[in-house]
């Protein structure tokens, strides 16, 4: 089987390896660098369980080859909290029971994480437009936008404490 | 002593599922681990003449295939509710010998070195079949000319369910109106996030087998396993791991839970599979599909008089483990929560040439409830009576509690325990505010808007026995552990079963771990399904935990040189009463109750203690409920603008899992309604089979407004936590109810709501029909 060497960089750490062309980029996270948190759902670009940020926009990590991701700067679950500090994502969907199963919810924390950055105020009905680009079979979608609603809220205070250090 | 039960606390699941260190089946890490793939027949109905593996076995990387031959004698999968002996020869085996029965039957397994080269092979398999007719329509399953799928039962009826009471046939000929309905429910299936998945790993020094993956109920899938393995139970080790959703049809004995861990057996290293989305949709339990003719006798109040109901359930092509319960249930529940003193119910399960059937959340309410509450909707109709009167006209009154509705479930007779359904009815229309909706129709339609209310009314059933094990174990730093019988689905156990024993013991809840799924540490449990987990799992935390409370107040009582009456165990900590400073902690206590320390008189080592739960009959939660749609008639579209759930599920023990439950019940219910469909052609392909033709609701398809409430006026006198399941009631009433509601919109074009889903073409074609 053809392979190449990739390097590109995950959640801040720098990776060569050697990979199967045919790899999507979701089994290279997975089995190869052992980050399970990016899920798979249905193989096919629907469900958006898989969703990893790549230079700076969601995508579906299995629908792209892990040599398309040569020289990307890549973010997964794994790097959304800060050391033992979650991100204000995580502890919104937390506080508001945003997840049952939590297998599809990696996906949907990296779709907002990349989102909110985009649109920092978002109104409802902008949530609900980017959430129904993920699927979620458990929690009916209602405590997921409550739990975005509040991030949101935690994230304009962090950024009016902090300074203009936002989007 | 309620300090956590009752409050919206937590998950402790959360921060692990939230920062990707969940472990999943997928997740497993094990050293030199292979790879499984199914080959899967593409016929529906064949008769196997070779299947061969030589090609796919000479690709590199493959290192074993498997065909039928490969087996020996293998006993089929057994099942948990069998209404006859000779159903035993429809029961599915791990892998068919002579013939297919459905697309999608495993005839292969290879195992390679990764998933990659495992899928090549499967392209190298040989299968030589010869196709035989097909029943690709239960309903043609019992004509003379139909093929017969098990030649040994000589018949496509699997079973025919029959419940009845009073004289039903004297009291429709007496009834002053009679009125018919007819009405289909579309199959579809819960369709979890995760697909499933087993990883089995066989040490050949010890003989130990350890298999990951399955989640349900563990101990029943090991004994099933140790019985058609003929190997010794105690040398089979599951483990629960993290799973994407449950929704009844996750952690049943599958074909492939055999397969796997008898590969692990004749391979090197361990191996996993990990079903992905088509072999989901091809694979894994169906559900829901049923056939109801059905006729109401009433008074022109409104007053049912008399209820007959001949339908037909599509059963697949084997009896699955439970492939009868949603059967057995429809029967059981199609009286819902109103008195009704003459019925007859009579259900025929047929087999077809499609994927086998089993539960999905809510089995058989969700189908018996569509059926009566639309039947509801007719009799209004046909009366001219509101149809809210009709439901306030024949509700069982709360002080007819315990009632007996005649039916009987897996057996045992139906027999409601408590619950205020007129109340809960009102108070939806409360929430629903009734007038102001039907005000808000009424402008609608000056416009040329479609709005239409709906409701639907539902007794649920919860708590199935007959028992369920907890041991609370308080080790030597204090913290304590219980072990329970139950399995974690997504649905927050963890938390819920530690706010439990938190309560029960006198623990911080921070300080209490909880402990499923793994039959080598958990040495007799049933599992989670059927709302039972909080019930009866609850109770034995509840109880094993005050057994262990007892015994750490005996202790301090001696150390203390106090009465135990005089003792306050809370926090954590003993104390005497009134005298603060004089405290010892559970820590302490676990300490002195070691082995070889002395212990008061007749008392065992170990600050622990086990309880199993028996319980004999199951506890009825309830819910009412209430949908306001708007039809476009032009492109058929159905959106619903405010769904309303009023469900009692007697205490709760978390109030934010409860409500999470509700919801999520509420918007997969949304998705039978409304989208989810698993077609067939005339050939018995399925057509569905992947997220672009088979739709789940998405956050575009929610209600404009969502409002829950959860009462708890009717708490379960058969437990000690007064609790009823909450898993399974947010589901239940969805399809009756948006159905109901598209009616009543559509009202002015005269059309009758029949079958599922209300899908846009499916809306049009009744508006169309209608115009013509």
């Amino acid at each position: 089987m053809t392979e190449r060497t990739i390097r590109l960089s995950v959640n801040g750490r720098e990776y060569e390896r050697r990979v199967a062309v045919r790899w999507t980029l979701a089994d290279f996270l997975r089995d190869e660098l052992g980050l399970t948190g990016t899920h798979l759902g249905c193989e096919h670009g629907v469900c958006g369980a898989c969703t990893v940020v790549m230079n700076g926009a969601a995508v579906r990590s299995c629908l792209l080859l892990a040599v398309q991701a040569q020289g990307a700067e890549i973010r997964t679950v794994e790097g959304l909290a800060d050391g033992d500090t979650l991100h204000p994502l995580q502890e919104a969907f937390w506080e508001h029971h945003g997840l049952q199963c939590g297998f599809c919810t990696p996906g949907i924390l990296m779709s907002f994480a990349c989102f909110l950055e985009e649109h920092p105020a978002p109104s409802d009905a902008e949530i609900r437009e980017a959430l129904a680009g993920n699927l979620c079979r458990c929690t009916g979608y209602v405590n997921i936008e409550r739990a975005v609603r509040a991030a949101v809220t935690k994230l304009a205070g962090g950024r009016a404490g902090a300074g203009p250090t936002g989007a | 002593m309620s300090r956590y039960v009752g409050q919206p606390v937590r998950r402790k699941e959360d921060p692990r599922l939230l920062t990707g260190s969940g472990r999943y089946v997928g997740d497993v890490r094990l050293g030199g681990l292979l790879h499984a793939a199914i080959f899967r027949s593409p016929l529906p109905h064949a008769r196997i003449v070779r299947v061969d593996g030589s090609r796919a076995r000479a690709l590199p990387g493959v290192i074993a295939v498997f065909a039928p031959g490969d087996l020996g004698e293998v006993a089929p999968i057994p099942t948990t509710l069998a209404p006859r002996p000779a159903l035993k020869a429809c029961f599915q085996p791990p892998m068919p010998r002579d013939r297919v029965r459905y697309v999608g039957e495993p005839l292969a397994v290879v195992v390679a070195t990764d998933r990659y080269v495992a899928e090549d092979a499967l392209e190298l398999i040989d299968a030589e079949l010869e196709s035989l007719p097909v029943v690709a329509d239960a309903r043609r399953g019992l004509a003379p000319e139909a093929p017969i799928l098990h030649e040994a039962l000589g018949t496509n009826l699997a079973d025919r369910i029959v419940m009845s009471r009073g004289d039903v046939e004297r009291a429709l000929r007496e009834a002053p109106r009679r009125i018919r309905g007819a009405f289909a429910v579309q199959r579809h299936t819960g369709v979890p996030m995760e697909g499933r998945g087993l990883l089995a790993a066989f040490d050949r020094g010890t003989g130990v087998l350890t298999v990951w993956g399955p989640t349900k109920m563990v101990h029943r899938n090991r004994s099933i396993l140790a019985d058609l393995l003929g190997y010794p139970e105690h040398l089979i080790r599951f483990i629960e791991t993290d799973v994407g959703g449950g929704f009844g049809l996750r952690g049943e004995f599958y074909p492939e839970d055999f397969l796997i861990p008898w590969a692990a057996m004749r391979l090197p290293a361990p191996v996993r599979w990990l079903e992905d989305r088509r072999e989901h949709f091809l694979a894994t339990n169906h559900s829901r599909q049923q056939w109801h003719e059905v006729e109401m006798g009433v008074a022109p109040d409104g007053a049912i008089l008399a209820f007959t109901d001949q339908a037909l359930v599509d059963m697949g092509a084997y009896v699955r483990p439970n492939g009868f319960v949603a059967p057995d249930r429809t029967a059981a529940f199609l009286p819902g929560p109103y008195r009704i003193e003459h019925y007859a119910f009579e259900i025929a399960c047929v087999f077809s040439n499609k994927t086998p059937v089993g539960s999905y959340r809510g089995p058989g309410r969700v189908e018996s409830t569509f059926v009566r509450e639309r039947l509801i909707d007719l009799v209004a109709r046909e009366l001219g009576l509101d149809p809210v009167d009709v439901r306030r006209r024949n509700f069982i009154e709360a002080g007819a509690m315990p009632y007996a509705v005649g039916t009987t479930a897996h057996g045992r007779p139906v027999v409601y325990d408590s619950g205020d359904y007129r109340a809960a009815f009102e108070a939806a229309l409360r929430e629903l505010d009734l007038e102001a909706a039907r005000k808000r129709q009424a402008e609608a339609r000056r416009q040329g808007r479609y709005l239409g209310i709906g409701f639907a009314c539902v007794v649920d059933s919860s708590g199935v026995g007959p028992w369920e094990s907890a041991r609370v174990v308080v080790d030597r730093t204090g913290q304590v552990v219980v072990y329970s019988g139950t399995a974690g689905l997504g649905q927050g156990i963890e938390t819920t079963l530690a706010q439990v024993c938190a309560d029960a013991l006198g623990a911080r809840l921070e300080d209490v771990t909880v402990v499923h799924g793994d039959t080598g540490l958990i040495p007799f449990g049933i599992g989670s399904f059927g709302s039972r987990a909080a019930v009866v799992g609850g109770s034995a935390v509840f109880e094993a935990a005050r057994k262990v409370r007892e015994k750490a107040v005996r202790i301090a009582a001696r150390l203390l040189e106090a009465d135990p009456g005089d003792l306050v165990l809370e926090d954590g900590r003993v104390t005497v009463r009134g005298v603060p400073d004089r405290a010892l902690t559970l820590r302490d206590l676990a300490r002195a109750a070691l082995p070889g320390q002395p212990l008061p008189a007749g008392m065992e080592p170990g600050l622990e203690a086990t309880h199993y739960f028996h319980i004999t009959d199951v506890t009825y939660p309830y819910g009412m409920d209430a949908a306001l749609v708007e039809v476009d008639p032009e492109t058929g579209m159905v959106r619903v603008l405010k769904y309303v759930i009023v469900a009692d599920v007697g205490r709760m023990i978390n109030p934010l899992i409860v409500d999470g439950q509700m919801v999520g019940g509420m918007v997969q219910g949304l998705g039978a309604a409304l989208l989810e469909e698993l077609a067939y052609d005339e050939g018995g392909q399925l057509l569905t089979t992947t997220f672009m033709d088979y739709l789940l609701p998405t956050a575009a398809e929610l209600p404009a407004e969502v409002v829950v409430r959860v009462t708890e006026a009717a708490p379960s006198p058969g437990n000690p936590l007064g609790v009823k399941g909450a898993g399974e009631g947010g589901i239940i009433a969805v399809p009756a109810a948006v159905a109901n509601a598209v009616e009543d919109a559509l009202a002015p074009f005269g059309v009758t709501v029949t079958a599922l889903p209300l899908s846009p073409d499916r809306v049009l074609g009744l508006v169309r029909a209608s115009r013509r």
